[in-house]
Order: C-alpha cells, then structure tokens, then sequence
C-alpha cells in the first residue's frame, strides 16, 4: 500500500476514533478495560526492493489513526509475509511493491493466503504498478490499489470500511 | 475455533485466540480457561533493558540456537502503544524474520495498549497461549525499559536484564529497580569500549547484596549480531531453570503468580459490576467539580462508591 515519493500529503488529520468509550483528548491511556478490537495491519514489503519510505509513510500515519501496524522490512518472500500475517492475526495486509515485480510476488501472497486458510484478509496494495496490471491484481483478490498521490485519509477509510472483523 | 485447536497446534486458530484474549472478547476467555490445565510445560524467560540495547536481535539468536537444540520457540514481542491514539508501530519482528516459516516458532508482537510496566496488558496470557501450544521456551521481550518497568519480573521464570556500556557510571548499576531482577546479565555489544568494565560494575554491585542467595546471577558478555556468547547465554538460561526448580524458587515464583491473577479477574470483575453506565455519567459531571476544585476526588469517589 506504499506511495511513491512526495505523497504523503495527507497526514495531516490524525483521526483518534479509537475502538472503545474514549474521551475527547488523551488523558487516559486507549487500553480500555474491556478491551475491544483493535485494527492489525501488516504493512509489507515483498520481493528485492529497497524502496520503504512510501512503506514507512503509510504505516506511521495508520499508526496515527490508532492501528497497530507490524512492518516486514525490506526483502520478505511471499511465505515470510503470509507467515507473519497468520501469527499476528492481521485483519489487513498492505503490500508494497516498486520493482516491478509485482505481477509475480502479489499473486503469489494470494495463493499463499488461500492455502493458509487466510484468504479471509483484507490485502491492498501499492507502489508502482502500470494500469494495466491493476485489474489483473484485483482479479487475483486484492481488494484496491493505492497509487502515488493517494491520501492517507483515504486509506485509513478504506481499511475501517473493508476489514472483515469475525 | 476452540481451545482444542491451538493443543493441536493450528497456527490460525492460535493467533485468533490470541487476538481475543487482547481484545478481552468472552470467547477469549473461555479459551484461556481450558487452556490453563495444559499449561506450565515451558520455560519462560524474559528479555528486558533499554531502547536499542540489542532485545530483539538477541531473542532471534537466543530463538535460532534453541531451535539447533530441537526446541520449539515462542516469541512474544512488546512494543509501545500510543498514548494518544492507541496506535503501534510493532517493529521487533523485522529482526526475527528469518526464523518466520519455522514450523516450530510462533512469534507474536504486542502494544502495550497503556499498561506501563513494560509489558502488554495481555502479554501474560499470550505467553499461556504458547505454552499450552508446546512450546519448551518462550521468549518475552519488554519494551525498552527505563529503571522501574519490572512487571517482566512476574512474568517470567527466568530474567535476563540487557545492558550495553557507555549509558551512565557505576551508580546506575546500584539503583533499586530493574538492576534488582536479574537472575541473569548480559553485557550486550561487547565489542565495544567499556564492555570489561561495565561486567566489573555489575559484579560488584551484586557481591554487595545478599551473601548466600540460592542462585548467583551470572554475567555474560555477547555479541549479538555476531552470535556470540549466545550459547553461554542459553546455558545459564538452563541452568537457573533448573536451580530455580530444585530450590523451590520456582513454585513459590507460581503460587504468587496465581495469588495476583486471582487480585487482578477480582479487581477487574468489581469494577465492572460497580462502573454501571449511570456511575460512569456521574463520574463524567463530578470530574469537573473536581477540576474546578470545588470537590475533592476523595469526595468524589466517596458518591461514586455509595450513590
């Protein structure tokens, strides 16, 4: 779900709708008794590419949205990824890919997920990826695609809206 | 999904248990609950020390040597959570990574979710998770700890405090707190200046303690990313294992254990039966008066408890 360079425009709201009662400013600390659920998300970063700041970006600011975000670093193979989404009970996997090789990798996670029993987790993804790729990647069950320019705001929407919480 | 499935060792169904025992969902409990009979098979040692010190690199190595030694391995990684947002950035796995498809390992990262003691509020709980799972060790590791974040210390069997040279002079070894729960000490990046000395400071703070303890915590000099002194480390983990058995340290460490998780579902249960909705909206209105110091909290608290 990483940006290309100079798009992380839209942090500029860090909306606090944590899970439960909490009140208006930060006086008590968001572990509310009851607990409550809180959004996982495992922001990763499959295949030899160096390029993470569009990674780091996205997961400080869904940090910054109250989500407990897991970050790979750099150089995950697609069972590393889907290994780790599995024993963190992730609800949402952002991919993030700027080699190119994506219509490799990102199908790949996919299938990785179904044979896991997984295939339950919301997966975006993002970075540079030609438009014509992008239906094919929907097509092998990605459920958006956030290119360069698209707002954190948005993001973190789209998370709220489309996780499947069991 | 039930507790059945994570004795069977379904790596799905155990992190969804885990989940929900850190959202504190009912189905978590219930889990929990048939969960605790099969625990109390695994070593459970904590890593703890400052920001940076090298916590997380060390528990990978700790993690890969056990595994040459046929174990299997559960991690469980603390990182802060927000205090404004509720938000984390769990980061310690990115170090783990190599070890992420062993069969044989479950790593499991936490927020501290506002708990200050250097611990999740759960991370007690996940720890039974993969106990019950059949994990031999489980490696606990704190957030970067300070001077007084010990709730490490009840968590676990056996404590490893993590120090590097270079943060302070010998006084710092001296103060009570952290420095007071070490079964053992680990001198980590002792490639680097002061590392001898450091080893020296330690050792003579703990001669000054207590003459005939029934374990004398050793101090071990690694280098973590090198894999060095790793081996010795895993040794003495074992060894106070063992002592800490025989010397019954163990059992009366568990029973204390016991006493606090009772305190803590009692304390919990109370609070709940006793916060009903109208209680908190009058809490809300008397918070202000108290603000405005025209009541004083004592006062306050005295209406919420009998109105």
């Amino acid at each position: 779900m990483a940006k290309g360079k100079g798009s992380s425009k839209a942090k500029k709201k860090s909306s606090k709708k944590s899970t439960g009662t909490a009140g208006k400013a930060a006086a008590c600390p968001p572990s509310l008794p009851g607990g409550g659920h809180r959004i996982r998300v495992l922001v990763a970063k499959p295949g030899l590419d160096g390029h993470d700041r569009g990674a780091k970006v996205v997961a400080r600011g869904l940090r910054d949205a109250g989500m407990e975000v897991i970050y790979t670093g750099l150089r995950q193979t697609p069972e590393q990824i889907v290994a780790t989404a599995v024993q963190e009970d992730v609800d949402v996997i952002g991919l993030s890919c700027l080699s190119g090789a994506h219509m490799t990798l990102f199908p790949r996670i996919m299938q990785l997920l179904k044979e896991a029993g997984a295939d339950d987790i919301l997966v975006t993804a993002g970075g540079i990826v030609p438009g014509e790729d992008v239906p094919k990647l929907k097509k092998s069950g990605i459920a958006i695609f956030f290119g360069p320019g698209t707002r954190l705001d948005d993001i973190v929407d789209f998370i709220r809206k489309n996780i499947r919480r069991r | 999904m039930d507790h059945k499935d994570v004795l069977k060792g379904n790596k799905r169904a155990i992190a969804r248990a885990m989940s929900l025992i850190e959202d504190e969902d009912p189905r978590g409990l219930e889990i929990l609950r048939a969960l605790h009979r099969h625990t109390g098979k695994a070593h459970i040692v904590g890593i703890t020390g400052a920001p940076g010190v090298g916590k997380s690199t060390l528990v990978y190595k700790l993690a890969k040597a056990l595994r040459k030694r046929g174990e299997r391995v559960g991690i469980v990684a603390v990182d802060p959570s927000s205090p404004f947002t509720g938000g984390a950035l769990l980061g310690d796995r990115i170090r783990m990574m190599e070890i992420a498809t062993d069969p044989e390992v479950f790593i499991r990262s936490m927020g501290t979710r506002g708990c200050l003691g250097g611990l999740a509020r759960k991370t007690y709980e996940i720890v039974k998770v993969l106990d019950a799972w059949g994990a031999d060790t489980v490696l606990v590791e704190t957030v970067g700890t300070g001077q007084a974040e010990v709730d490490v210390v009840q968590a676990v069997q056996t404590c490893v405090i993590l120090l590097v040279s270079g943060l302070g002079d010998e006084v710092q070894t001296f103060k009570a707190g952290i420095m007071e729960i070490g079964d053992i000490f680990v001198v980590n990046k002792a490639d680097r200046g002061g590392a001898d000395r450091l080893v020296l400071e330690v050792r003579a703070m703990l001669e000054l303690g207590q003459a005939k303890a029934k374990w004398e915590p050793p101090i071990i000099k690694t280098i973590a990313t090198e894999q060095t002194g790793v081996e010795e480390l895993v040794d003495g983990m074992k060894r106070h294992y063992k002592v800490a058995k025989e010397t019954g340290l163990l059992g009366h460490k568990c029973i204390e254990r016991a006493m606090l998780d009772i305190e803590d579902i009692v304390r919990d249960r109370m609070m709940a039966g006793l916060l009903t909705t109208e209680k908190k909206e009058l809490m809300k209105e008397l918070c202000k008066k108290v603000a405005d110091k025209m009541m004083d909290p004592y006062e306050a608290a005295e209406r919420v408890l009998c109105e």
